[in-house]
């Protein structure tokens, strides 16, 4: 089992949850150490409850984990909801002022801190805060040094004053861990790492500048707006034109027009926001100017729950826009793949001129993970396909189209595009159907010959796009007793929980899709064929994939885990589910969420 | 086809002709506006590769195919959230709107409104025939109320929208009425609404023949009259202008409404272009930077 520490927070919104989170992040990430940091909230400026868990450790992590080591309850609801999560070996750091302890389970250490003494209350409203956080820095058998390097960066802004003061308040509550509360058996370790700490949102942004996107709209929506604040506050230094619009309608057009002047343009959204979008990918693939999309999943229909992951969103994807068109749909694995994918899909996007979309969600957008920098690649290879542009060499002075066709008819599907100013290559682009040179032939020029020269130019592209993209591969031993095949975010937990079975001794491999158009439904039925039992996991009530799966291959798995409370998989769900199902107890588990948020 | 080199300066009416000719129903006053247009980018001596007309859906939409510019026909009301995209993007491009009453100011209302508060650099011509011309005649957003169509068929019982008003309210930096049996009068308003730096809404009186038995030629001649013919109009006063925009019946006024020059554009008020436009930029961010951007994470 991977040695890892996971710390919990939880307090009303407001209560500063996220200030302690960073704190201890920082610290983690400064000792070396990986970490996965997840937020569960309500969508609630103050108030409601949030729960926020970081985990750490020397191996790489990639989900929430099982296990809470240590439980900081900054108010009584908080208490109550979570204590009783605590197993042996597990602390819990409280204002003994404020909140009654509950009932702990045995093994588990309360540590109360005796806050209005330990601190001057009415000067520090946050002094619970950091007293827990010097207790629970002790208690981990980290020096006070390194926490005190972190406060000093934290409030150096606000003066010598507030530094000294909440160093002193921290020490306070580091020093009375050391005289009341027993350490942790085993200390934090230390590595010679160092890792970038970032949200999917982070990373997609960034991985876009890293595509050169230079032009990127949005409208606020939860769990996607992170992607427009990176943008906004970088888009000096990164020389990206960065407008809030209107709607979601406005963003989708206004990115195709300066896609269509001849940038990469980018868009980011969460389903409801992606339904208005609809109409424009169709725009994008019709007139054949690439844009890339991210759709940040939250759970739905409708408004849904804002602030709570779902894989929900499949066949909204499959199926927005109306009419059949080439396209390229892609989950991110994890957060440093949030980053890696959008120079990938923008290189498919510009080579085919076609929509690029990225089905991302909650999870990894909000999410937190350590990256190594070497993994955030502001060189990866950059292809704009046939494009044509006044530098590339477009003779200079020439008044009439010449012969230049936009949508010429070729073998690929794929017609050299030139954008507007380029000399020589005037032409309209049409979102009804047209004609090679861009004339419309869907009013009075009706013609069913061209119609169809037309759809199978556009609809060629797929071949290449198929042969483009690589087909999804298995990890883990071919002839385990059972595959779990998976889609996107929820690669990180599937594979801790192989890792879990495996040590049970139940042989697990899995398959996990990031491709979802194309699909390589083929090499997943060769795959599939010689697996002993299949599973296939995923966060939605209909089962999305699998029904997609299906309709692309006829395969049936054995059988379905899925989860649909708003809350991500935990590596326990998915063993459980798996033992129950191997058991021959049923095909389809739903698990239980036990933390309640 | 035939390449000939175009110098600025010797473009002619025969030069912005699109591939094919409009499919106009005989009469309709879209062709008038679409000679104007011609006519004023001839005037202006812009190369045509440097300009781009663009618009949403319905007949007068199909206004860029008819054009010998760079063109795009996009989604039904969406033609200024596409052409803020494009002048974002390349902004040295002259960017040309065109569309309908219903595309504008129906499905489009919401983005007409935001791209004139933003003063987005382009002209947006809305060719107002008062119905719904390409369904085969619905009430359109400003057609009058009593107004009988197949889709209101006991007569339309909602009051009309006023776009010079809203344009005006909107915060619109150059905001024109004009009529497209004013020929002369016409084209000399789309110069100065492409010349003009910001967004430049013109909204043309253009009948159509078919469908709007109401406002026709006939309806509109008598009554139009040019703001430019009254020497008390000042367009720099905005409240006046406000005043002139509710005028309607007997006589409704034609010309420049308004006009101010001291509003920064959209993309003049944006410092990531100071040094060009994107289109002409690395797509590479400095490595220095990007060490930066990584530097903050960790």
């Amino acid at each position: 089992m991977k040695q890892t520490f996971a710390i919990a927070i939880g307090g009303a919104a407001g209560q500063g949850v996220a200030t302690p989170g960073d704190i201890f992040a920082k610290i983690f990430s400064r000792r070396g150490l990986h970490l996965n940091a997840y937020n569960a909230y309500q969508s609630i400026i103050r108030g409601g409850h949030t729960f926020l868990t970081i985990r750490t450790g020397v191996e790489k992590i990639t989900n929430m984990g099982d296990r809470i080591d240590l439980l900081i309850p900054l108010n009584q609801d908080s208490m109550d909801r979570h204590l009783g999560l605590l197993t042996a070996g597990a602390a819990c750091i409280y204002n003994a002022d404020t909140i009654k302890q509950g009932d702990a389970g045995s093994g588990v250490q309360l540590c109360p801190l005796p806050v209005s003494e330990l601190a001057d209350i009415t000067r520090n409203k946050v002094a619970q805060n950091t007293l827990a956080i010097g207790a629970g820095l002790h208690m981990m058998g980290i020096v006070f040094q390194a926490l005190e390097e972190v406060l000093r960066e934290q409030f150096k802004k606000k003066g010598e004053a507030v530094v000294a003061e909440n160093v002193g308040v921290a020490r306070a509550g580091y020093d009375y861990a050391a005289a009341h509360f027993t350490a942790f058996p085993n200390r934090l370790p230390k590595a010679e790492n160092r890792y970038a700490i970032l949200s999917g949102n982070t990373a997609m942004a960034m991985g876009g500048a890293a595509a050169g996107v230079k032009f990127y709209c949005a409208y606020p929506m939860s769990p996607s707006t992170g992607v427009l604040h990176w943008m906004a506050a970088h888009a000096r230094k990164a020389g990206i034109m960065v407008r809030q619009v209107e709607d979601e309608i406005g963003v989708i057009n206004m990115a195709i027009g300066a896609a269509h002047a001849g940038v990469r343009a980018m868009c980011a959204t969460s389903g409801g926001g992606f339904a208005l979008m609809s109409e424009g990918l169709g725009m994008s693939a019709m007139i054949e100017t690439p844009v890339v999309v991210i759709n940040c999943q939250r759970a739905g229909p409708s408004t849904g729950v804002p602030t709570k992951t779902e894989q929900g969103d499949l066949w909204q994807m499959l199926g927005a826009a109306f009419g059949d068109y080439p396209r390229v749909i892609a989950a991110p694995l994890d957060i440093g793949d949030c980053f890696k994918l959008i120079p990938e899909i923008f290189n498919l996007a510009d080579r085919f001129q076609c929509p690029g979309l990225v089905l991302c969600d909650l999870l990894l957008s909000e999410g937190r993970l350590s990256v190594h920098p070497k993994d955030l690649d502001f060189s990866p290879s950059i292809d704009r396909g046939e494009l044509i542009t006044s530098t590339n060499g477009a003779p200079p002075g020439i008044a009439t189209n010449g012969d230049y066709k936009r949508y010429k008819i070729t073998e690929s599907g794929i017609s050299p595009r030139a954008v507007p100013g380029v000399p020589g290559h005037i032409h309209t682009v049409a979102t009804d159907e047209h004609m090679e040179d861009g004339v419309l032939i869907s009013d009075e020029f009706t013609n069913p010959i061209k119609r169809r020269a037309m759809m199978e130019k556009r609809m060629r592209k797929v071949a290449g796009i198929e042969t483009a993209v690589p087909p999804p591969t298995l990890s883990g031993p071919r002839d385990a007793d059972v595959t779990l095949i998976g889609w996107g975010s929820t690669k990180g937990v599937i594979e801790e929980s192989c890792e879990i079975l495996n040590e049970q001794g139940i042989s697990a491999n899995q398959l996990q899709i990031r491709w979802l158009v194309p699909l390589h439904g083929d090499a997943i039925l060769e795959i599939l064929k010689d697996s002993r039992h299949t599973i296939i996991v995923e966060n939605n009530y209909s089962g999305q994939f699998a029904r997609y799966l299906r309709s692309e291959t006829s395969f049936v798995p054995d059988g379905h885990i899925r989860k649909y409370d708003g809350e991500p998989f935990m590596p326990h769900h998915i063993v459980e589910a798996v033992k129950e199902q191997l058991g021959g107890r049923t095909k389809l588990s739903v698990p239980m969420h036990e933390i309640m948020v | 086809m035939a390449t000939s080199v175009q110098r600025a300066g010797q473009l002619t009416m025969a030069d912005l002709k699109g591939k094919v000719d409009p499919d106009w129903c005989p009469g309709c006053g879209d062709f008038g506006v679409l000679a104007a247009v011609q006519k004023a980018l001839v005037e202006l001596r812009i190369p045509n590769r440097n300009v781009v007309t663009i618009s949403g859906i319905g007949c007068s939409s199909n206004f860029p195919g008819y054009m010998n510019t760079y063109g795009m026909h996009t989604l039904h009301g969406r033609a200024l959230a596409v052409a803020t995209g494009l002048k974002l993007a390349n902004h040295e491009l002259t960017v040309v709107v065109t569309g309908g009453d219903g595309d504008g100011f129906g499905i489009g209302g919401n983005h007409f409104v935001h791209s004139m508060r933003r003063n987005v650099d382009l002209l947006y011509i809305v060719m107002d025939n008062q119905i719904y011309g390409l369904t085969t005649g619905q009430t359109s957003p400003t057609s009058r109320i009593g107004m009988k169509t197949k889709s209101m068929p006991f007569g339309n019982i909602e009051a009309p929208v006023n776009p010079i008003s809203l344009a005006l309210a909107a915060g619109a930096t150059f905001v024109a009425r004009g009529y497209s049996g004013e020929q002369k009068h016409l084209t000399e308003l789309i110069k100065h609404g492409i010349a003009h730096p910001g967004f430049s809404f013109l909204d043309v009186f253009s009948p159509c023949v078919t469908y709007n038995h109401d406002n026709t030629y006939q309806w509109f001649r008598p009554r139009v009259k040019k703001l430019e013919d009254d020497s008390a109009h000042d367009p720099a006063n905005w409240l006046a202008a406000m005043e002139k925009s509710l005028l309607w019946g007997e006589e409704i006024p034609i010309g420049k409404f308004f006009e101010r020059t001291d509003v920064p554009t959209l993309h003049g008020a944006e410092p990531v272009l100071n040094e060009g436009p994107l289109v002409q930029r690395d797509l590479r961010v400095p490595l220095d930077v990007a060490r930066s951007f990584i530097e903050e994470l960790m």
